[in-house]
């Protein structure tokens, strides 16, 4: 059953959603965020309030909820990603050390490689993600009169395809590199363990049928051979 | 700087993983007292390899805890002497770790012998198809040791580890079930073959179809519990599928940490200095000895020598070779003149595949180990004729079954678009129905793939990186294309719903894609001062007391995962300084 505890998601979903898309548009029209976090209290008086960001801006968080609700929508396979909390994992892993760099050798030259030399900007990725979201929401303000979450789903799904594609300049950046930045970040969101704030309701998981934790599998390894083998997916913090 | 001279001792050891704590087991059981320096912490697999916390792929798999840090160090590439070399700024083709256990401790645990051919290629392949067949800038050599010589010490190590597999062939008494095609051995695996899985049936029985002889891949995942020579016991694998990447909280997965340490550890004569993070060997050029190393506490940044009697590089490929250049002992690879040593012969693997995809399947992908596979080795070495094909090299095939953790693991079939509800689709459609008959090919030595001093990235300790200069060659593209058309004949003889089209190596070397840990060469062994830096006991030619472990050692690189042989020789080199250097220090090969 993959939408076990759905009838709480979706409205909690939706809920954020339409702050979401306030917050958007807020932003848009009084051309500042201050207004519009002013204006998330009001609205977040119910059960499931959404959670309070890190690092985020209103203006990202809102990009980033209608990016990877592009990426995974909702459908009968799963909630949408940002239903599942993947912009909240998106922004504690920002907010945290990998986010800031840790593990990733930061001295210069920094010079444009091949891709075969893989990532070599001198950014964090916190600076990465910052530098990119404004890259592209500049693009689609020129291009299309709004920010990338302020645009209908179509011509954010046309637009992605672009990025993708690489058919777009991103001041300086790499389109391509950074839609692959902002699709692994998602799919980490959606599939790793739950304890980092994304796959909420191990909706990642169900949606394959990965069994999480404990995994140990001496006996159902010959057991279960050529049969499937779904239980209900735990997560390491369902161990604690 | 001031450096704090400390109490010598019999022998120092550099880098505290397979090689390191062999080595110091084995002269601390001679009597002598040995310090084990370590870079990175000292791990256990009761404090650190715990569950439910081990099970954590984000934290392990992606954002790549166990490796060596690259902030701290790492290495250059460039894929010609005409290019400007860059940085690897995260690690993605390959992961050499850090702290006990080294990448001993999040392997998969494929444990091989070379095939007897492997150790002496250069030797075989001029006796086979003639003196003129190896092209002058393919520069592979022979380890100079034969087979009845490291047989035992092969044999030694899968004891240690307790090696689940099948023998092929006992004193050349073939067996069916087991690779025939193996160099003889003298006993049979400590522990029987690990549980096959449904892909590794399918994988078998259409192998069988075809008149190959599919066997276990040696698995160091016990298949059950097992008691070792040292006194640690190890337990039986639960197929948890958290192998590579990961530390195993059963202790299943042979590991240094779980084989070695508990013994060295109770042991006075052996001293581990954790966070000790070796900057360069003291050499005496004149007397031509290493008197010792110095290194960094990496809590206080204070340097410290360590003097030495002996001195034991036990570091990866990258710390033994950059160790050697920034010492200044020996001369370096020039790949203009050919001449110089170290840094020549850095070699890499090959490899290809083909993924199929079976609508009917059910493969539960999460119930695996790392080495959890079936291979043939029919299209491996020198087992099959070379006549007319362009390359010299082989690959062994197969489908294993390492674990099904779906941030990294969700094949969909080609054509799939990379998100949005077709993706979703096709991910919960596939997701357990696709394996991968995988080839992993050997990479030989090429005069213009070697390593030497970067000339402008600097260390956390102030020294060069390292710089790889490499690419594939087109010895390499063959072998790849050739192993890729093998994988794919058997994907269409297995009734699979899609076969996707094989994928060969084929552009420059990418350093982003995961390919394999088993970077060689840089201090190879050889019968010749002029073009290897250490001889058959990996001894120095340069300073009798330094002997250097590991897979820097290897002339070139086979198809299959070296650990099985970084162990042997490990065991081999110690015992010729135990039972022979300390008896009579000094060269034990002439010059």
């Amino acid at each position: 059953m993959v939408l076990g505890s759905d009838s709480k998601t979706e409205r909690g979903g939706l809920q954020r959603r339409e702050l979401i898309a306030g917050a958007g548009l807020l932003a848009t029209a009084l051309a500042g965020t201050a207004k519009a976090v002013d204006a998330a209290p009001a609205v977040r008086s119910s059960a499931s309030a959404p959670d309070a960001m890190l690092t985020l801006s209103a203006t990202e968080q809102a990009f980033l909820t209608a990016v990877v609700d592009q990426i995974i929508p909702a459908d009968a396979l799963s909630p949408a990603a940002s239903d599942c909390g993947v912009v909240t994992f998106i922004d504690r892993q920002l907010a945290g050390a990998w986010g800031g760099g840790a593990r990733l050798y930061r001295s210069g030259p920094f010079l444009k490689g091949k891709p075969e030399h893989g990532y070599q900007l001198p950014l964090t990725p916190r600076e990465y993600f910052a530098a990119g979201i404004a890259a592209v929401n500049d693009w689609t303000v020129r291009a299309h009169g709004g920010p990338f979450d302020a645009l209908t789903p179509d011509v954010q799904a046309a637009l992605l395809h672009q990025l993708e594609k690489g058919e777009v300049a991103l001041d300086g950046l790499s389109a391509t590199a950074f839609f692959d930045a902002l699709l692994a970040i998602t799919m980490e969101g959606f599939f790793a363990d739950p304890i980092y704030g994304g796959n909420r309701d191990k909706a990642g998981w169900k949606m394959v049928g990965y069994p999480g934790l404990p995994a140990t599998y001496a006996n159902a390894i010959t057991e279960y051979r050529g049969r499937r083998y779904r239980p209900e997916p735990r997560s390491i913090g369902d161990f604690l | 700087m001031s450096v704090i001279r400390l109490k010598p001792v019999d022998a120092v050891v550099v880098g505290v993983g397979w090689t390191g704590a062999i080595a110091a087991r084995e002269l601390t059981k001679a009597g002598l007292t040995v310090v084990g320096l370590e870079r990175g912490p000292h791990r256990t697999p009761a404090e650190d390899f715990a569950l439910p916390g081990i099970r954590d792929e984000l934290r392990y798999a992606v954002r790549q805890e166990l490796f060596q840090d690259t902030a701290t160090e790492t290495v250059t590439l460039r894929h010609s002497r005409a290019e400007t070399a860059l940085p690897m700024r995260r690690w993605g083709a390959f992961t050499p770790g850090t702290g006990t256990g080294g990448a001993g401790s999040h392997w998969n645990g494929m444990h091989w012998r070379y095939l007897p051919y492997d150790l002496n290629p250069r030797s075989h392949i001029e006796g086979r198809y003639g003196r003129d067949a190896i092209p002058p800038e393919m520069t592979i050599g022979d380890f100079g040791v034969g087979w009845d010589e490291i047989e035992p010490y092969y044999d030694r190590f899968e004891k240690l580890c307790g090696v689940s597999g099948k023998a092929g062939n006992i004193r050349g008494r073939k067996i069916p079930g087991g690779n025939m095609l193996e160099g003889p051995r003298s006993s049979e695996f400590p522990n029987a073959p690990l549980a096959r899985t449904a892909s590794g049936d399918l994988f078998a029985r259409t192998a069988e179809k075809l008149g190959y002889n599919p066997f276990p891949l040696p698995a160091s995942n016990a298949s059950a519990v097992y008691t070792n020579f040292e006194g640690a016991t190890l337990g039986a694998c639960t197929y948890c599928g958290h192998c590579e990447r990961f530390g195993c909280e059963t202790n299943a997965k042979a590991s240094p940490n779980s084989t070695l340490m508990p013994a060295l550890l109770a042991d006075k004569r052996f001293t581990l200095r954790a966070g000790a993070y070796v900057k360069d060997i003291v050499y005496d050029r004149r007397a031509r000895k290493a008197t010792g190393v110095r290194y960094v506490d990496t809590r206080t940044g204070e340097e410290y020598e360590q003097p030495a009697n002996l001195v034991i590089l036990g570091g990866y490929v990258f710390t033994n070779t950059l160790l050697m250049l920034v010492s200044g002992i020996g001369r370096p690879y020039d790949p203009a003149t050919g001449k110089g040593a170290v840094g020549r012969n850095y070699c890499y693997q090959t490899g290809g595949g083909t993924q199929v995809f079976v609508r009917d399947a059910a493969f539960n992908p999460f119930m695996g180990a790392g080495a959890l596979g079936t291979n043939i080795d029919e299209y491996n070495g020198d087992n099959f004729d070379h006549g007319g094909l362009g390359f010299f090299g082989g690959s062994t095939m197969g489908v294993t079954t390492g674990g099904g953790r779906p941030i990294l693991n969700r094949a969909v079939p080609p054509g799939t678009p990379r998100w949005g509800r077709a993706w979703k689709q096709a991910t919960a459609d596939w997701y357990g129905r696709s394996l991968t008959i995988g080839a992993s090919g050997a990479q030989y030595a090429h005069r213009e793939n070697y390593l030497d001093l970067d000339p402008t990235y600097r260390d956390a300790l102030g020294r060069p990186l390292l710089r790889m200069t490499f690419n594939y060659r087109e010895n390499d593209y063959r072998l790849s294309e050739y192993a890729a058309s093998v994988t794919e004949r058997i994907a269409r003889a297995m009734d699979a719903t899609i076969v996707a089209a094989p994928k060969p190596r084929r552009g420059d070397f990418h350093s982003v894609p995961y390919q394999s840990t088993h970077n060689t060469g840089g201090t190879i062994m050889g019968s010749d001062p002029r073009s290897s830096v250490v001889n058959r006991y990996l001894q120095s030619w340069d300073a009798d007391n330094l002997f250097i472990l590991g897979a820097s050692v290897f002339p070139q690189n086979t198809s299959y995962n070296p650990t099985g042989t970084v162990g042997a020789l490990a065991y081999w080199a110690t015992d010729a300084i135990v039972n022979r250097y300390l008896k009579a220090p000094g060269a034990l090969v002439q010059a």
